[in-house]
């Protein structure tokens, strides 16, 4: 592990059953990276999320977040050490306001509590662009305001690692470009980002590395451009569009 | 340069009508012993009882998302630590609030190992726990089995001295209860509790921890079912294991919280009270009487799943007890 590594996974394995989701990942994310994970449907990326923030437990390897063996806490308490995530079908609390959702995130999200909640809940919605439905109850949020939601509440925990899942589908051209702009942004806090996406041109637009998952193993790892043309990429990922 | 500023309130004209409302109910009850006399004031403590029963409940189910069909562990155990204390020779009264005391004590202890349990399970654990009060409680030489034993200390008080002190004691219960409901959930820990309500684990992701927060409405709801417990042994004044442990009781709080509206605290008052009305109007026609509410509940189910408040609820302008915030006006 090297010194500046700010989440790691050791050789992490998860199976159902006998079926084996994911086979020996270990991957080594750097303080201050953004990278990309991309990979067919089913090649496991999701249940990698799972595993990094705690919902699920690995039948093998471990997980470090800056340098802490992670791998028995809990999603709440890799929380508070600084990792947040957003899920790729949302989990809004429906029936509080947005303004009370993104609350809840820096009421119990962190591990200080800040000076004055209210406010930091509110600076989220402003950088988010969410703003305006404050008071809007989350059930009345189209798909993409639950997805931003997602994100706010997120970045309400005030997370050192960002966990991005699909946040990108369905966005128009201007949009996907003002989503690009917004984790540019957030990096530029210094939050190490990892984003998992359907979409390539958001990735490549953002990221500083590219991860290729397929069938539960790392295809390719390395800059946006290397990944992208490496021939084992080429057939998993594009080879049925060939 | 000014400062930037935020305004937020936490409160609205709904609220103030129906703190008003409220303050109003609770002063027409105190002052129904000089009105109704003894008999008005037993009943205005069963409706007492059934508020009660229906909010911890709904704080349990609609919240916690813990549904116990074996609450009557508090029940029925609170009732006999009431007659248990007394016959050591603590006051009556005393031993009401003691036995609210080693109800919440109870179900902390309870709740170290039955919220490691996931649904179904909990649930049925819960009963399991209270029908094993209730062969403990049976084999307790003083309660005489099911033949139960009254709660003669009473005696010490005339009949309307007692009733009116049961019924302000049921009262001044009722108010703590629901003024303790609304401080916790307008607190921190209030808003984790709505977020497990309507997503455990979103409410996780973002550093929720959802087993000490379960706990805090798991003790809190022990008390406040135990107190339940306690005034309604005071206030038949006869102890009889079945008619307190009984899987009646369950069944009462489930039709009140879904009738009202599961997860609010205006629904479970409401469903209280119309349980309440069923009861006193059509009590008396036994068998059809619960085959009526039996009827009631299903089309309640069928046609208002959220209940008579997920009608009127939404069509109040803000919330009538109020937990939200709303932002007002910001110039950042």
């Amino acid at each position: 592990m090297t010194s500046s590594s700010i989440l790691q996974s050791g050789g992490i394995s998860m199976s159902f059953g006998a079926y084996k989701v994911l086979d020996d990942i270990s991957l080594n994310i750097a303080k201050g990276e953004i990278v990309g994970i991309l990979g067919p449907n089913g090649a496991g990326k999701t249940t990698y999320m799972n595993l990094l923030t705690g919902a699920l437990r690995p039948t093998g390897g471990q997980v470090f977040l800056m340098g802490e063996d992670v791998t028995r806490l809990d999603t709440a308490e890799r929380c508070h050490r600084g990792l947040a995530r957003t899920h790729q079908v949302p989990k809004p609390f429906l029936h509080m306001t947005v303004f009370e959702n993104v609350l809840v995130a820096v009421h119990h999200g962190r591990a200080v509590q800040p000076a004055n909640p209210v406010m930091e809940a509110w600076m989220v919605l402003k950088e988010t662009g969410l703003a305006h439905a404050a008071n809007r109850t989350a059930e009345t949020l189209g798909l993409l305001d639950r997805k931003r939601l997602e994100l706010s509440r997120a970045l309400a925990t005030d997370p050192k690692v960002l966990l991005l899942d699909e946040i990108g589908g369905g966005l128009t051209e201007a949009e996907g470009d003002a989503l690009v702009a917004l984790v540019k942004s957030i990096h530029a806090r210094g939050v190490t980002i990892i984003w998992i996406e359907h979409i390539m041109r958001l990735l490549m637009e953002t990221c500083t590395r590219l991860v290729c998952m397929a069938e539960g193993r790392v295809l390719a790892d390395g800059t946006p451009e290397q990944v992208v043309e490496a021939p084992e990429v080429q057939t998993a990922y594009f080879g049925a569009a060939a | 340069m000014s400062t930037p500023s935020l305004t937020i309130t936490r409160s609205g004209p709904t609220a103030h009508v129906t703190m008003t409302l409220l303050a109003i109910a609770a002063v027409a009850i105190a002052v129904i012993p000089f009105v109704l006399g003894v008999a008005g004031s037993g009943r205005a403590v069963a409706l007492l009882v059934y508020i009660l029963l229906a909010l911890m409940w709904n704080a349990l189910a609609g919240f916690a998302g813990l549904v116990s069909i074996g609450q009557t562990l508090f029940f029925g155990f609170a009732a006999y630590t009431t007659i248990r204390l007394s016959d050591a020779g603590l006051d009556p009264f005393l031993a009401i609030l003691a036995s609210i005391g080693i109800g919440a004590a109870l179900g902390w202890v309870t709740s170290l190992f039955m919220l490691s349990l996931k649904d179904g399970e909990f649930a049925i654990g819960m009963w399991v726990l209270s029908s094993l009060a209730h062969l403990c409680v049976n084999l307790d030489p003083l309660i005489q089995g099911e033949t139960g034993i009254s709660l003669i200390q009473m005696n010490a008080y005339a009949l309307e001295t007692r009733s009116a002190l049961i019924l302000w004691l049921a009262l001044a219960v009722t108010i703590a209860v629901i003024a303790a409901m609304l401080l916790l959930l307008r607190s921190r820990t209030g808003a984790a509790i709505t977020a497990i309500r309507d997503d455990e684990l979103g409410a996780r992701s973002i550093g929720v921890d959802v087993l000490r927060t379960k706990r805090i409405v798991f003790v809190l709801a022990a008390a406040g079912t135990a107190a339940a417990g306690a005034l309604w042994l005071a206030s038949a004044s006869n102890f009889q294991p079945r008619a307190f442990f009984g899987v009646q009781w369950t069944a009462y709080m489930l039709f009140m919280v879904l009738v009202g509206g599961l997860g609010r605290i205006e629904g479970a008052i409401i469903g209280a009270v119309l349980f309440f009305a069923i009861e006193t109007w059509f009590g008396a026609y036994g068998a059809w009487y619960l085959v009526g509410l039996g009827a009631i509940a299903v089309l309640f189910a069928l046609l208002l799943p959220k209940g008579l408040w997920g009608w009127i609820g939404p069509r109040l302008p803000g919330e009538a007890i109020p937990t939200g915030y709303i932002i007002e006006k910001s110039d950042i």
